[in-house]
Formats: structure tokens, C-alpha cells, sequence
């Protein structure tokens, strides 16, 4: 049997628990549809006359396109519309355009040259899906094969076949200026010449399947007013909205997108594959439309996590204090760029993991290969890295001979701590995970890591950023050119130095739009007042501990860290705090209260009912 | 042949939202004219429990019952915009623009409660059971439904309120990968208690024992639901999941749950969790976002307790038994390493 206790002696001083809603146990208010199956799903929006779409697939990893011959398609029976690619308005998009976000390089449907197995090339609407299988199976597709590249590693290499020809160099364009993401830290070649040990591992994660219940799907269907509805199973429905009248070309005013109960997402639902493709059928045949995936499709179409592979190297000192971590690391993103681009920016931030150590770097490159394109799944971008730094941490204490509990206690960020991406960590509570997990498994711990805390050590010497190694190796197009290493500093002809301190001001929240907008301090359910933080050390406690040096001692030197536009510095509590009312006496009745109260047995009733 | 226990350990952080494109997401509150209140949105709930958090929150921050609120959401004709249920964000993001919303709305529900009982709305509270009264004098109060009839047929004024949280975009260096990129960080640790059969490599994990700190449980039984499903998913992950057996190659590609092989619900095992709680500053009521953190740190966890176990490092994932067995036949048989 499982079980579960709230450890409500840790952290108590930091929080009000006499909250009145927050941290009960309340039922889920759609529950009894989904224990009773009432609770409707996209796919059960059944329209009268509804059609069916099923897509002709690439069976090549890679081929150019020479024609496609939709002739007996067309001919078949039940077979309404078939959409070839010259069909779709905007036939290229990359689904982070909507924030500005890479290059286009997807299209809805493939006309030139596809890139992996599954890849869509023409749609099939027909009356039944049976029959739309059936035309898909005689559509001829007149295939040049063309060499492929699987490995990641291999796709780095200078003669690699090109998957994407809006990235030939098989690597996603970090700042038009780099193949991959950097994250400078220190100076890890010292910390490397200082450490006792050198530990260094490989990492490797496969694809997996998001796995949900319900297929990936949509249905689309005219409504009277020149819009379309669309009912789907989307994670994101603006994302999915937009996404479709880009591709579409028309107004987003004229999408009516509805999703909200979906049978399981876990990250898979993001890519926004069937509304455009519904809506453009519902368009041609002016007919409701159902594009959903059959269970092969959603596993091997679908997109997966992506696979990751990444090699960390550590400089550790005899007492297992870890002196320098070195990151090499590449996502396997498939033949197209979805969101493995931005997971590695969050994965950048992460890095090294939850530990404070005084020299990082990092290279993660974001890499074609001629797969089914990988998406976000339950830990995107963190997930891979986490098995690797876990299991590395392991490596490491066996090196030094520790407890591995202990080890991560004694390198563990606490609050106070510069973290590598430059931010001063906060509100940390990694120690006391550690000592409570130790303590229920009964895996005995020293009574010195069983005594840290995270509220105490950290800041002081542990808030500084020290002086940073930097290069330019790996330009864009570089590594077509000549193979050159992929780890951080290596094959770089210079390096240049970051003045320590260097930082800019960190990104915070807009404050509320109006005073009516802020919750009354009092009633956040955090113990600590606004008012008690002090300005530039967010929740750091009142130990005896050196305030976290923030302010750079040396003016910044990198032209690219100029703050951003306007970016408010200060916190947003303080915002709250700015409008707080002084402590209010209570009220005092003057003479006798008449009106406004409870009245038992009127009917509060008038007029509305819930919308539905 | 013989079983090998072994047990191993892992611990994460895990960052809640993810600011790298400016990352919106709105609320709207208002009320029937009967003094309920509904939150629309355009937030995903895929089973995650969007609608039932964001339903406490606007019952907290209104101060009012939470069978007096209803979410509707994912309707983009009548729910303001939201970015999306991804990156940790739904919790953390929407729940602080239902804050905001709720906020503005319980602002002209006091003062239309003031209205009528001819006091200062500062003066006002409410109690959560659907009553306003004067402070200091809980005999003086008048109810919300009453509050909501007065202000929509007597006053002429609404109950509603609009809410958005932003954290803008953060430009990231190219050079030191400087950025802001989260807005807090989720904790967790575990212990994974685990047997390997040196025969066939086949790896039964028996026990597992975590902690788990989410700023605050703002649904206690919701934690305890994403906790153990999620640790479930991570043990799934660790020893049986992929699309791609033999990866980089294609080949052998699953296409059903036949070839897909996930541990069933009878296979979820005994799980122990510890719940810790410290409030982010900047998170509804604290609170971080348990669901995808959780089932990180199994994986490791798990590969850990196999090296315990029989002495065999698995770096590569699943950690299907061909892997374990070979590993084990490569050391010349199992090489335990002792017990913690």
C-alpha cells in the first residue's frame, strides 16, 4: 500500500495554513462524468454527414518528391476531396512562429521532399474511414531515395546528409550567431586542473510515446456565420488557433476552436498537427471533418519525446565537493525543428542541476536527424538531463568513496546561491527533500548532512559570479566546413573573459493592472509579510549568513547583456505591499444594524441560470 | 541464479513556467445574478486538475464557498487567452491571473456589499461560507447572494473581475546562456528499493520512498493522484518505454500496446511519499506545480539501485533486461555493492 503525510512542521514559519479552500481535499467538479463516462471528449461531437481524412505517408527516412498521382484516388468510391499539398494557403510554419521563435521549415503537407518515415503528403477525405484508407493505399508517389543520418552525432559530421533545408547545417541557429547553445560559468579548465578526480560519463534516453488514452485528433465542421468550429483534443488551445489560420491563411476570428476534456496529453498535444488539416477539409468539402490519428499512427507519427544523449564531465576534490561541470549535449530532434528548440534553452537553465558548483559550461546543440520530429513530453527538456546528472552523482560518490545522499547534501544549492544562468536561487529546499526521503527509507545519513538546512550557508561567497571563460567556437555553418569537437571551449581559436560580476537585471512578473486586481497581502498564505523581504534578497532567511552579493562590482562588458526593455525590477510582493492598508480597527457600530442580512427562506433565485 | 536487492537514490529540482517567449495567460471572474461566480478561461484540463485548482483559488482569493464557483474553459469564443497546459505553467501562470480576476471581483463585491450596509468596504470581510460582514462584528453581515442581487437590480454594477499574469520574455546570452528562465523550482528526492534477477535481467521494483516539496498542496488529494502517477510514469519510463528499441535504428518500432509495453495499474508499487511545502513567492497561495516533476527522479533512481544491485551501470534508457543481463555476463556475474 501507498501512503502519504504533509510534512507541515518544515517550512511552517512560511506559510499561513488557515486557509479556507486552498489545501482541502475538494472533489474534482467534472468527476462524476468521468467515473460515469458522460464526460465529452472531442470525438464525440458527431456530426451529421461527417467525413473522414486519413494522410498517404512517406515509407523513406528521406526521398525527393519527383510527382504524386492522386488520379485513382480521386476515383475511388465514397472519396469526397483529396488535398495535395499545393492545397494548403501557407504550406510552411514552425510552431514557436507564434512567439518569434526559429524559422519556418514544416510543412502541414510534404510536396518536396520528405524527411521521415510517416511524414504527410496528401490527404484523403472520404464518407467512411475505411474508404479514405482505401484511396490513401492508391495514391502514387514517385520517390528519389535519398541517404539519411540517424545518429546525432553522425548529422555533426561534414558530409552528413542535409534533413532540412532551412537548417543545413542539421542544427537549429542559436542567435544567428551559434550551432548550440552555450552556458559559461567560471572556468571549468581550472576547476578541472584543481580537482583530486576527473569523473566523466555518457548518457543516453530513447524516444517514448506520450502514451494517452485518447489518439490525437480533431473535428472541424462550417458553422452558418463563415467560421469554423473545431472540437479537439488540444493541450494548447490558442496555440492550436493560431497555428491553424497561419497555415490557413485566414482570420483567427473566424476559428472557433473548443477543446477542455482531454483523455490524457502528458505534452504530446502541443504540436497541433489535425485543426489545421480538419479546418482546411471542413473548407474544401464544406462538410464537418474528423482527422484523429489511429493508435500506429500516434506511436510512430506521433511526435515522441525526443531521444537525448549527453556526456557530462566532473572535477570533484577529495571530499566531494564537485569544483567544475562540464555539459556536452544533444536532442535528437527528428527531421523538424517543433519545440526541442526551446527545451533546450529550459534545459540550458537547469544545468547543473540542483547543485551549487563553481564552474559550468555547456554546449547543447539541437540536431536533425531523418525521425519522426520529437515534441514536449511530462519533463520537457529536463528529463534526460535529470537521469544523467542523477546517475552521474552516483559515479561521482563512488569515485570519493561517500554516502550518495550525503554527497548531494553537501553540494546542494541553498538559498542565496548564484546560479549558473546568473540568477541568485531562492525558496531551495533540495537538503530537506534528501533528509526526509533518507529518514522514511531509513538510509542512514551523518548527524552533519542530517543538520544542513536549506535557509543557511548559501549566499555570501556563494552568491558571486565569478569571472567567466568564454569562445566562439561553433559558429553557424562552421562544422559543415571542417569537423571540429562539440564540447564546450574545445577547437576554439581564442578565448575571451567575462569580468566577474557580470549580470543583468532578472525578468519579473507585470505588476496587476489596477489596485482592485492585488489580493490582499494578508490573505496569500504566505507567513512572511511583503513588507519583511528586503528588496534584492528574495526569501533569504534571517540566519547568520553574508547577504548574496548582487551588484556587479565591475560595469557590464558584453554588448548582447543590455537589460532588456523594460523590465520592471521591482518585486512583485512589493507591488502588493505598496498598496497595502494599514491594519484597520475594527469596526464599531454606532447604532443598531437593520438591513442586508440573512433572510431564511427567501430565494436568492431571480433570474440566471449557468450557461450550461 | 539468484535476486539481487538493491536500492538507489535521486533527487531533482524541477523550474515551474517558462518565461523564454513571454508566457500570458488571463482570467475572467463575474457573477450570476444569485451571487455564484464563474471563472472563464481558455486553460487546458487534461486531467491534471486545471478547472478543480483554479475553482479553489477563485473561491479563496473571492472568499467565498467553493460550490458557489464554477470554471468554464476551452471555448476561445468566450474564454480569454492562454498560452497552454505545458511547461509546468498551468498552475502557476492561470492560477495567478484567477488571483487577479478574483481580486477585482471581490473588490466590487465588497464595496457593493458596503452599499448596503453603509459602511466602508474596508471595514468588510467575508467568511467563506458565503456571508460579508463588518469586522470585529460578525452580527453585521449581509450574504453574498444578497450582495449579488443588490449590486446587479438595485446598484447597477457588476461583480466581475479581469485578470492577466505576465512574466515578459527573457532574452537569453548567446555567450554565458545568461536568462531568466523560470519563476521558482519544485523539489523532490527518492529512494528506490528494487530486486534484479540474475538470470534474466529482469528488474521487479518493490518499493519507493520520496519526498516531494510543491510549495504548497493547494489539493491535497490532487498531489497525492499526480505523486503517485507520476512516480509510476517514471519507473514505466525507466525499465520498459520506447518508440525506438534499438535507437538511433528504426527498426522493431512499436505500434500498439501489445509491442508498447507500460506496466499495468496492478503493477503500481507501494509508494511512500512526504509532502513538503514551502510557498514560492511569487506562485498562487505558494504553490508550485507538482505534475511533471515528479517523474524524474525515478528514472535515475532506478538505474542506481540496478548498479547496487548487481554492479552493472545503465546509461542508456529503457533499462530493458537484455541491457542488465549483458551487463551483468560483461562483469563475469553479479557483483553486489553492498547495502545502504
Amino acid at each position: 500500500m501507498s501512503s502519504i503525510e504533509f510534512r507541515k512542521d518544515l517550512f511552517a514559519d512560511e506559510r499561513d495554513d488557515t486557509l479556507k479552500e486552498i489545501g482541502k481535499p475538494t472533489i474534482r467538479q467534472d468527476i462524476l462524468g468521468h467515473v460515469t463516462g458522460r464526460s465529452p471528449y472531442f470525438d464525440d461531437h458527431l456530426f451529421e454527414g461527417l467525413l473522414h481524412m486519413r494522410c498517404v505517408r512517406s515509407p523513406h527516412h528521406h526521398a525527393r518528391i519527383r510527382s504524386i498521382d492522386t488520379s485513382a484516388a480521386d476515383r475511388m468510391p465514397g472519396v469526397r476531396r483529396v488535398i495535395r499539398p499545393e492545397d494548403v494557403p501557407n504550406n510552411l510554419n514552425t510552431l514557436l512562429a507564434l512567439i518569434n521563435f526559429g524559422k519556418d521549415d514544416e510543412a502541414l503537407l510534404q510536396g518536396k521532399k520528405v524527411a521521415y518515415v510517416g511524414e504527410p503528403i496528401v490527404a484523403i477525405i472520404a464518407e467512411t474511414e475505411r474508404q479514405a484508407r482505401d484511396a490513401a493505399a492508391v495514391v502514387r508517389v514517385d520517390y528519389e531515395v535519398l541517404p539519411h543520418v540517424l545518429d546525432v552525432e553522425e548529422a555533426l559530421e561534414p558530409n552528413a546528409p542535409v534533413v532540412s533545408e532551412t537548417y543545413p547545417n542539421n542544427t537549429f541557429d542559436y542567435h544567428e550567431l551559434y550551432d548550440h547553445q552555450k552556458l559559461r560559468f567560471g572556468d571549468v579548465e581550472k576547476g578541472f586542473a584543481e580537482a583530486d578526480h576527473i569523473v566523466e560519463g555518457r548518457y543516453q534516453m530513447s524516444p517514448i510515446e506520450q502514451a494517452p488514452t485518447e489518439t490525437c485528433g480533431a473535428i472541424a465542421a462550417p458553422e452558418t456565420n463563415d467560421r469554423f468550429v473545431c472540437y479537439t483534443s488540444t493541450q494548447a488551445l490558442f496555440f492550436s488557433l493560431g497555428t491553424t489560420a497561419k497555415l490557413l491563411d485566414m482570420p483567427s476570428s473566424q476559428l472557433h476552436f473548443i477543446g477542455g476534456t482531454v483523455g490524457g496529453g502528458f505534452g504530446g498535444k502541443v504540436d497541433s498537427l489535425h485543426e489545421p488539416l480538419a479546418v482546411l477539409g471542413s473548407k474544401l468539402t464544406g462538410a464537418p471533418v474528423k482527422y484523429i490519428f489511429d493508435r500506429a499512427e500516434e506511436m510512430q507519427v506521433g511526435a515522441p519525446r525526443g531521444a537525448e544523449r549527453w556526456y557530462i564531465k566532473d572535477g570533484v576534490m577529495n571530499d566531494g565537493r564537485i569544483v567544475a561541470r562540464q555539459f556536452t549535449g544533444f536532442f535528437d530532434c527528428g527531421a523538424y525543428t517543433r519545440l526541442s528548440s526551446y527545451a533546450i534553452i529550459k534545459g540550458t537553465g537547469h544545468l547543473p542541476g540542483p547543485y551549487s558548483i563553481p564552474n559550468v559550461a555547456s554546449n547543447v546543440y539541437c540536431v536533425y536527424t531523418n525521425r519522426t520530429p520529437a515534441t514536449a513530453m511530462r519533463g520537457f527538456g529536463i528529463t534526460g538531463v535529470d537521469f544523467s546528472i542523477e546517475c552521474h552523482m552516483d559515479k561521482v560518490a563512488e569515485a570519493v568513496g561517500m554516502n550518495p545522499i550525503e554527497l548531494r547534501i553537501l553540494n546542494a544549492y541553498r538559498d542565496g546561491d548564484m546560479k549558473a544562468h546568473r540568477r541568485l536561487a531562492k525558496n531551495t529546499a533540495l537538503i530537506e527533500c534528501c533528509q526526509v526521503a533518507a529518514s522514511k527509507a531509513d538510509w542512514a545519513i551523518s548527524a552533519q548532512a542530517a543538520a544542513q538546512t536549506s535557509l543557511q550557508g548559501g549566499g555570501g561567497e556563494r552568491a558571486a559570479i565569478p569571472e567567466t571563460v568564454t569562445d566562439q567556437a561553433g559558429k553557424i555553418g562552421e562544422r559543415r566546413r571542417n569537423k571540429i569537437p562539440t564540447a564546450p571551449g574545445e577547437g576554439a581559436s581564442a578565448k575571451g573573459r567575462v569580468a566577474a560580476g557580470t549580470s543583468v537585471a532578472p525578468i519579473i512578473a507585470v505588476p496587476p493592472q489596477r489596485d482592485d486586481m492585488i489580493i490582499d497581502p494578508a490573505r496569500t498564505g504566505h507567513r512572511k509579510s511583503a513588507a519583511e523581504q528586503s528588496p534584492a534578497v528574495p526569501s533569504v532567511h534571517s540566519a547568520p549568513i553574508a547577504p548574496p552579493r548582487y551588484t556587479p562590482p565591475t560595469p557590464p562588458t558584453q554588448a548582447p547583456m543590455a537589460p532588456p526593455p523594460a523590465a520592471p525590477v521591482a518585486q512583485p510582493q512589493q507591488q502588493a505591499a505598496a498598496v497595502q492598508p494599514a491594519a484597520a480597527e475594527p469596526y464599531k457600530p454606532t447604532e443598531p444594524f437593520q438591513k442586508g442580512i440573512k433572510r431564511p427562506g427567501v430565494s436568492r433565485f431571480i433570474s440566471g441560470t449557468r450557461r450550461r | 541464479m539468484a535476486l539481487h536487492k538493491g536500492r538507489g537514490f535521486a533527487c531533482i529540482n524541477y523550474p515551474i513556467g517558462m518565461n523564454l517567449g513571454g508566457d500570458p495567460s488571463q482570467a475572467l471572474v463575474h457573477s450570476t445574478p444569485d451571487g455564484k461566480f464563474m471563472v472563464s478561461l481558455s486553460a487546458i484540463d487534461l486531467g491534471q486538475g486545471m478547472k478543480s485548482v483554479t475553482r479553489q483559488i477563485a473561491a479563496e482569493t473571492l472568499g467565498v464557498p467553493v460550490a458557489d464557483v464554477y470554471v468554464d474553459t476551452a471555448d476561445s469564443d468566450t474564454g480569454p487567452h492562454d498560452m497552454g497546459s505545458f511547461a509546468s505553467r498551468g498552475t502557476h501562470r492561470v492560477g495567478n491571473a484567477v488571483i487577479r480576476a478574483a481580486a477585482e471581483a471581490r473588490a466590487a463585491m465588497m464595496e457593493a456589499a458596503a452599499d448596503e450596509l453603509e459602511v466602508n468596504p474596508a471595514d468588510l470581510d467575508t467568511d467563506g461560507e458565503g456571508n460579508i460582514h463588518v469586522k470585529g462584528a460578525p452580527g453585521r453581515s449581509i450574504t453574498v447572494a444578497d450582495t449579488a442581487i443588490a449590486a446587479q437590480f438595485k446598484q447597477g454594477k457588476t461583480l466581475s473581475g479581469r485578470g492577466i499574469f505576465l512574466i515578459p520574455t527573457s532574452d537569453v546570452d548567446a555567450d554565458t546562456g545568461e536568462m531568466t528562465p523560470v519563476s521558482c523550482f519544485a523539489h523532490a528526492a527518492v529512494v528506490v528499493d528494487l530486486e534484479v534477477d540474475d538470470e534474466t535481467g529482469e528488474v521487479t521494483v518493490s518499493q519507493v520512498n520520496s519526498a516531494y516539496e510543491v510549495g504548497r498542496a493547494l489539493n491535497p488529494k490532487m498531489v497525492e493522484q499526480q505523486l503517485i502517477g507520476g512516480a509510476w510514469m517514471g519507473i514505466s519510463h525507466a525499465l520498459y518505454e520506447t518508440t525506438e528499441p534499438y535507437y538511433p535504428d528504426r527498426s522493431h518500432g512499436p505500434d500498439d500496446y501489445n509491442s508498447y509495453l507500460m506496466p499495468g495499474a496492478g503493477d503500481v508499487v507501494p509508494h511512500n511519499i512526504a509532502v513538503l511545502e514551502r510557498p514560492a513567492e511569487d506562485a498562487p497561495f505558494g504553490g508550485k506545480g507538482p505534475g511533471e516533476m515528479c517523474a524524474n527522479p525515478l528514472l535515475p533512481a532506478v538505474a542506481n539501485a540496478i548498479y547496487n544491485a548487481v554492479g552493472v551501470r545503465c546509461d542508456m534508457l529503457p533499462i530493458t533486461p537484455e541491457k542488465v543481463l549483458r551487463g551483468i555476463q560483461a562483469n563475469g556475474g553479479a557483483q553486489p555493492k553492498g547495502t545502504f
